[in-house]
């Protein structure tokens, strides 16, 4: 791999030189992730509101990691996460509405709602999901690398897990399985730095997770997943490799949540201050926009009028979750095996 | 005497089995530092050190697998496995390894853990945190498996679960832990403290594993229940005026058949009641029982209510749940037979 940079204290690494993007390339960046921030925080309210039940992990201080790698990839590459997969969706560009409507459990949610929060699927913009049982995703990502292979089309699968999933054995069966047979899958170590209230030191005995991949010969790269510039250089790194059949890489993404793990956390496990720190110095959003104000790019009001469009998208979303109806009762029995 | 909610009441046994025995260790996803998430061990690390209440990685396998390793050798794990849906990782280590120490090893060996794991729905938890997979457990044969309905039984079982010198599988039905939950989800929930059974005795006493308990008696049928059945029973009974005989069975097997039998040779009448799916369910194997037990006093098919045959749901959870007007309609249909 070009670069790799080890800087083993699992800190934000250093910028270094970063890769500009061109007025477009940060307005799509803009745009994608303050997407995905205000869903989020339009999800947290109806959550509030009792309007979504259950289990609801928002993305919000990640959103540089999920909309870089989308820019490193083409349509038709694969893209498979966990639970905390709104971000994911809506990156891929799948409809508000019917993410949204997931969360409510109404009949328009892309699982009609049978999925809920954790569990959305799209054929159409490649997504396998949306998995809510930790680690379980990472050997589908290398079987999905694997049809790639076997097909003999040059795509890549984005497989994206957790630093708390990365210890959970089979991400290791998966490892050595993608190695061995050199398949086009990316791994994508979201560190954030918690597993719910576990911090990372305190779970792992190595927390330099980019080196996860070390005794299979997978080469590894961590990135400063606050910087959507620097998420989607590495991700073309890691994205040629894979289509020249150079096998699999990790990226760890250095990067960290701003909300609770779910909607109820005490949030006893880390201090105000820390997240404060994060949300003022890397904000992911806070740092385009800045950059585009200060290279002279776009106006304010420019911006503004961003906003207004992003917010009318969610708004239009809520509304919806809000009004469709529920899925009938004999749903429940629907799309457990075809019938006979 | 003090009352305590069904997470106290676990979070007692293990702070009582921990004072009195150092082999009692403690341990799983979010346990130590943070209690649990659920609670049930709140303080423990605080008050026995790190060394014996301690936070795991998440891996279930690797849970159950060490403690396994650390029962082997004279230690008594109680480990958590924070839901119920997670134990599939682990399952290879209950099945292969713990449920078949003993016999393989011709008593050499034993595996003398405790797993404890919140199970059940009602709590708008879908597909992966709402099942109830008792089933897998009780298939297997060398492992004992529990299912506490209230405070003062889950304490008392928790502490014969971790002297016993075998494993055991302890479902906490997660509806339970603040109240006692009869289904009627559209009410406010009772806390604990309303209830008799909250009221638990300090420090150490046991309710023995293998033994059911008659919590209302009745002459029109025997329903046979656990976990927050027994409440959904119950609120069946006064709902539709059927002298039920409720049985909260608390322990799966060890079976307690000669209260199952006494019960039904008595009413001569039997509905059967759980949470998870009906196919090859514990239903199936209650039924079973009853039929090779009681066949020339009963007087009706017996029927089971339980939960679809579907995934759990995340819309439409209360279309799912064996709620009261369900087992309200079987005893209908029992006692017209
Ligand atoms: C097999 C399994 N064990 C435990 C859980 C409960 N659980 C859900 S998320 C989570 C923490 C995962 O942390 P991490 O992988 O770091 O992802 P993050 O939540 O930070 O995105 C845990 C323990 C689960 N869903 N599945
Ligand atoms: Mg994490």
């Amino acid at each position: 791999m070009a670069a790799t940079s080890h800087t083993g204290n699992g800190q934000f690494p250093d910028a270094g030189t970063p890769v500009q993007f061109t007025r477009d390339e940060e307005l799509t960046a803009y745009r994608e992730m303050l997407l995905i921030r205000r869903f989020e925080e339009k999800a947290g309210q109806l959550y509030g509101m009792g309007f979504i039940g259950g289990f609801c992990h928002l993305y919000i201080g990640q959103e540089a990691v999920v909309v870089g790698m989308q820019m490193a990839i083409k349509p038709g590459d694969q893209v498979i996460t966990t639970y905390r997969d709104h971000g994911h969706m809506l990156a891929t560009g799948m409809d508000a509405k019917g993410v949204m409507a997931e969360l409510t459990g109404r009949s328009g949610g892309y699982s009609r709602g049978k999925g809920g929060s954790m569990h959305m699927f799209s054929k159409e913009k490649n997504f396998y999901g949306g998995h809510g049982i930790v680690g379980a995703n990472v050997p589908l990502g290398a079987g999905l690398a694997f049809a790639n292979k076997y097909r003999g089309n040059d795509n890549v699968c984005l497989t994206y897990f957790g630093d708390g999933a990365a210890n959970q054995g089979q991400v290791y069966e998966a490892f050595n399985m993608a190695k061995l047979w050199h398949l086009p899958v990316i791994f994508i170590i979201e560190n954030n730095r918690y597993a719910m209230g576990t911090a990372i030191e305190r779970a792992a005995a190595t927390t330099d997770f980019s080196r996860r991949g070390a005794s299979f010969d997978i080469p590894g790269e961590q990135v400063d997943g606050m910087d959507v510039r620097a998420v989607r250089a590495a991700g073309e790194r890691a994205v040629k490799r894979a289509r020249a059949g150079e096998g699999p890489c990790i990226l760890e993404m250095l990067t960290y949540r701003y909300r609770g793990h779910s909607m109820s956390d005490p949030a006893k496990y880390r201090t105000r201050e820390e997240v404060e720190r994060v949300r003022e110095e890397r904000d992911p959003i806070e740092r385009v926009r800045r950059r585009m104000l200060e290279a002279g790019m776009i106006k304010e009001d420019e911006l503004k009028k961003i906003d207004g469009e992003i917010r009318s998208i969610v708004n239009a979303a809520a509304e919806f979750a809000q009004n469709d109806p529920e899925p009938d009762a004999s749903e429940l029995w629907t799309d457990v095996l075809l019938p006979a | 005497m003090p009352t305590m909610s069904m997470i106290e009441a676990i979070r007692d046994a293990h702070d009582v089995m921990m004072a009195r025995d150092d082999n009692v260790v403690v341990f799983g996803e979010d346990v130590g530092y943070f209690g649990g998430v659920f609670r049930c061990t709140r303080g423990l690390q605080q008050k026995y050190g790190r060394n014996r209440c301690f936070d795991t990685p998440i891996n279930e396998s690797g849970i159950v697998g060490t403690a396994i390793g650390m029962a082997a050798y004279g230690l008594r794990p109680c480990v958590e496995i924070q839901f119920a849906d997670y134990m599939y990782p682990a399952y290879d280590q209950l099945v292969s390894e713990a449920a078949r120490l003993r016999h393989r090893s011709a008593n050499d060996f034993s595996a003398p853990i405790t797993v404890r794991m919140p199970t059940g729905g009602g709590i708008f938890g879908a597909q992966t945190h709402s099942q109830s997979p008792e089933a897998l457990f009780t298939h297997v044969c060398g492992l004992k498996t529990v299912v506490p309905s209230n405070p003062y039984d889950a304490k008392g079982l928790l502490i014969s679960a971790i002297e016993t010198d075998d494993p055991v599988i302890f479902l906490e039905p997660k509806r339970l832990y603040n109240g006692p939950f009869d289904g009627h989800h559209e009410r406010p929930v009772v806390p604990w403290s309303k209830h008799p059974l909250s009221e638990v005795p300090e420090g150490y006493y046991t309710v023995p594993l293998g033994v059911a308990s008659v919590r209302r008696p009745g002459a029109a049928l025997t329903v046979l229940a656990y976990g927050t059945m027994v409440y959904v029973a119950e609120a069946a009974a006064a709902e539709t005026g059927i002298d039920a005989e409720i049985i909260d069975l608390r322990t799966l097997l060890p079976l307690d058949t000669d209260t199952i039998v006494a019960s039904v040779e008595k009413t001569r009448r039997c509905v059967i009641v759980h949470e998870a799916t009906r196919t090859s369910g514990f239903g199936a194997e209650l039924s079973a029982t009853v039929q090779e037990l009681c066949f020339y006093h009963l007087e009706a098919p017996i029927v089971r209510v339980t939960g679809w045959d579907t995934p759990y749901p995340h819309a439409q959870e209360w279309a799912y749940f064996p709620g009261p007007q369900r087992v309200g309609e079987a005893f209908r249909r029992v006692m017209e037979a």
